[in-house]
C-alpha cells in the first residue's frame, strides 16, 4: 500500500512537473509543429513522394497542434525569464500575438478543408503557413546567442 | 606668464588648423567622372533583381506593408539604435517628398558615396558602405526600376539623434575610414564564378554584413570579424554568425542555405525570425542561381567565432 501511495505521488509529481513549466511546454509544441512542417517541406522539395493521404494526415496533425496552442496558459505573465527566446512584445501586445496564431490556425484549417492534390498545391499552402511562422517569429521571438 | 600666452596661442592655432583640416576632410565627396560615365542607361527589368537583392522595401516601405504595398516607399519605419532613432525617408517617386526629381547621377551619388543631391552626408544607417561595392551599371538598372514605382506623398519624420551624432558633416570623416568600393574578402584567382557572384550579392546590394558583422566604437563594420554575427543594433537579441564556424549554420549544406533563403525554413524546420523575415521575403524573389551563389560564398568566407557574447545560462 505504501508503495502504491508512493508511486501515485511520484506520478503526480512527474505529471505536475510536465505542466508546471510553460516554457518547456510551449517549446515542445513548437518543436512538434516544426517537425510537421518539415515533413511537408520534404515532399515540396521532392525528397519524398507526394502521397495525398499522408499529407492530409500531417496537415490534420498540424491543425491539432495549432488548436492546442493556448496563449494564456503557455505564455503566463512572468514566463519571459530563463531559457526562453520569447520576446517581451508578447506580453505588451497579447492581442496581436493571439491574432498571428489565429491566422496560422485559419490557414491550416483551410488546407485541411481543401487538401492538396499535387505538390504544387501543397507548395502554395506551405508557403502561406511558413509565412505565418515567420510573421510571428518576426515580432514575438528574440534570437539569442 | 608669457609661456601661458604662448600655450594658449599654440592651442588656438593648432585647434584652428585641426578645425580647418577636419572641415576639409569631412567634405562630402561625389563620384568621379569616370564612374558617372559607367552608369549608362539602366534597364528596369534587370533593376528589379537589384531592388530585391538590396532589400529596399524592408526599411523604406511603410511599416507593416504587404503585397504591392511594399512598393510604396514612403518610409517612416523607426530604427532605434544606440546612436538614436533613424527614420528611413520617403524614396518613392514623389518629386517633392520622395526622390522623383533626382537624376540618375544624384541617385548614384547617394548609393555609392552617401551624398545627397544638395551635398549633405547621409547617415550610414542607409547602408551605402555596402552599396559602394556595387557596379555602376546595376545602380543605373535600379534607378530605372525605381522610376516605375508609384509616387507617394508625405515626408517621413526626421531622425532623432543626440549630439555629436546629429552633426552630418562628421560623417565625412567616418566615410574616410569605412567607405571603400573594394571587396571585403579577397578571393584567390580561380575562385568559381558562383562564389564571386555570391560575394557581390552579399557584400554589395545584399548588405548582409551591416547586421551580421560586429561594429567598432565608431560604428564601422569590423572587417576582421566579417559575418561573425553581432549584438543586434536594434532592440535586444543577437544576429547570428553566418561564417562556416558559426554554430547557427555550421552544419548547413549550401542547399540548406539556399532553401532557407527561399522558404524561410531552417534544416531542422525552425522558421526565419526577427528582421530576417523581411530579408528572406526579398531573397525569395531572387532566382535559384542567385540564392545558390550566396550560399556558395557563405561557405567560402573565413570562419570566425561568434561576434556576440555567449548566452547566459538559464537561472
Amino acid at each position: 500500500m505504501r508503495k502504491l501511495v508512493l508511486a501515485i505521488s511520484m506520478l503526480a509529481l512527474v505529471g505536475s512537473a510536465a505542466f508546471a513549466d510553460p516554457v518547456q511546454d510551449r517549446q515542445a509544441l513548437m518543436k512538434e509543429r516544426g517537425k510537421l512542417a518539415g515533413q511537408l517541406s520534404k515532399v515540396v522539395k521532392g525528397e519524398e513522394d507526394f502521397d495525398a493521404t499522408a499529407v492530409l494526415t500531417t496537415l490534420k496533425a498540424l491543425q491539432a497542434n495549432a488548436e492546442r496552442f493556448d496563449a494564456e496558459k503557455l505564455f503566463p505573465a512572468g514566463s519571459d525569464k530563463g531559457d526562453t527566446t520569447a520576446a517581451p512584445k508578447i506580453w505588451e501586445d497579447m492581442a496581436g500575438f493571439k491574432a498571428t496564431e489565429d491566422k496560422l490556425l485559419t490557414n491550416v484549417k483551410a488546407a485541411v478543408a481543401s487538401p492538396p492534390t499535387d505538390v504544387d498545391a501543397l507548395k502554395a499552402q506551405l508557403n502561406t503557413i511558413g509565412g505565418d511562422c515567420g510573421t510571428c517569429h518576426q515580432s514575438y521571438r528574440i534570437k539569442k546567442g | 606668464m608669457a609661456w601661458l600666452k604662448k600655450l594658449v596661442g599654440a592651442v588656438i592655432v593648432l585647434g584652428g588648423a585641426g578645425a580647418v583640416a577636419g572641415w576639409a576632410l569631412s567634405a562630402p565627396v561625389r563620384l568621379d567622372a569616370a564612374t558617372v560615365a559607367e552608369l549608362g542607361t539602366g534597364d528596369a527589368a534587370r533593376g528589379q533583381r537589384i531592388f530585391n537583392a538590396g532589400g529596399c522595401t524592408s526599411c523604406h516601405a511603410k511599416p507593416g506593408s504587404k503585397g504591392d504595398g511594399r512598393l510604396e516607399l514612403a518610409g517612416g519605419l523607426e530604427l532605434k539604435t544606440p546612436f538614436g532613432t533613424f527614420v528611413p525617408p520617403n524614396i518613392s517617386q514623389d518629386a517633392k517628398d520622395g526622390i522623383g526629381a533626382w537624376s540618375e547621377q544624384d541617385f548614384a551619388n547617394a548609393m555609392l558615396k552617401g551624398v545627397s543631391p544638395s551635398g549633405e552626408n547621409f547617415y550610414p544607417a542607409f547602408p551605402y558602405a555596402s552599396y559602394a561595392r556595387m557596379k555602376p551599371a546595376d545602380i543605373a538598372d535600379l534607378y530605372a526600376f525605381m522610376k516605375t514605382l508609384p509616387a507617394v506623398a508625405g515626408k517621413a519624420p526626421g531622425h532623432k539623434l543626440s549630439f555629436p551624432f546629429n552633426i552630418r558633416r562628421g560623417i565625412g570623416l567616418w566615410k574616410r575610414l569605412y567607405l571603400s568600393s573594394d571587396p571585403v574578402i579577397a578571393l584567390p584567382d580561380g575562385t568559381p564564378d558562383k562564389v564571386l557572384a555570391g560575394r557581390y550579392l552579399v557584400e554589395g546590394p545584399g548588405h548582409c554584413g551591416e547586421c551580421h558583422t560586429p561594429r567598432d566604437f565608431a560604428g564601422g563594420v569590423k572587417k576582421a570579424e566579417w559575418l561573425a554575427g553581432a549584438v543586434a543594433a536594434e532592440g535586444s537579441g543577437v544576429v547570428p554568425n553566418i561564417t562556416p564556424d558559426g554554430n547557427s549554420i555550421k552544419s548547413w549544406s549550401e542547399a540548406d542555405i539556399a532553401n532557407y533563403l527561399e522558404t524561410g525554413f531552417t534544416p531542422d524546420f525552425d522558421s526565419v525570425g526577427g528582421a530576417m523575415v523581411e530579408v528572406q521575403r526579398n531573397m525569395a524573389e531572387l532566382t535559384a542561381d542567385d540564392r545558390a551563389a550566396i550560399a556558395a560564398y557563405l561557405r567560402a568566407v573565413p570562419p570566425h567565432p561568434n561576434g556576440y557574447p555567449a548566452r547566459k545560462p538559464a537561472k
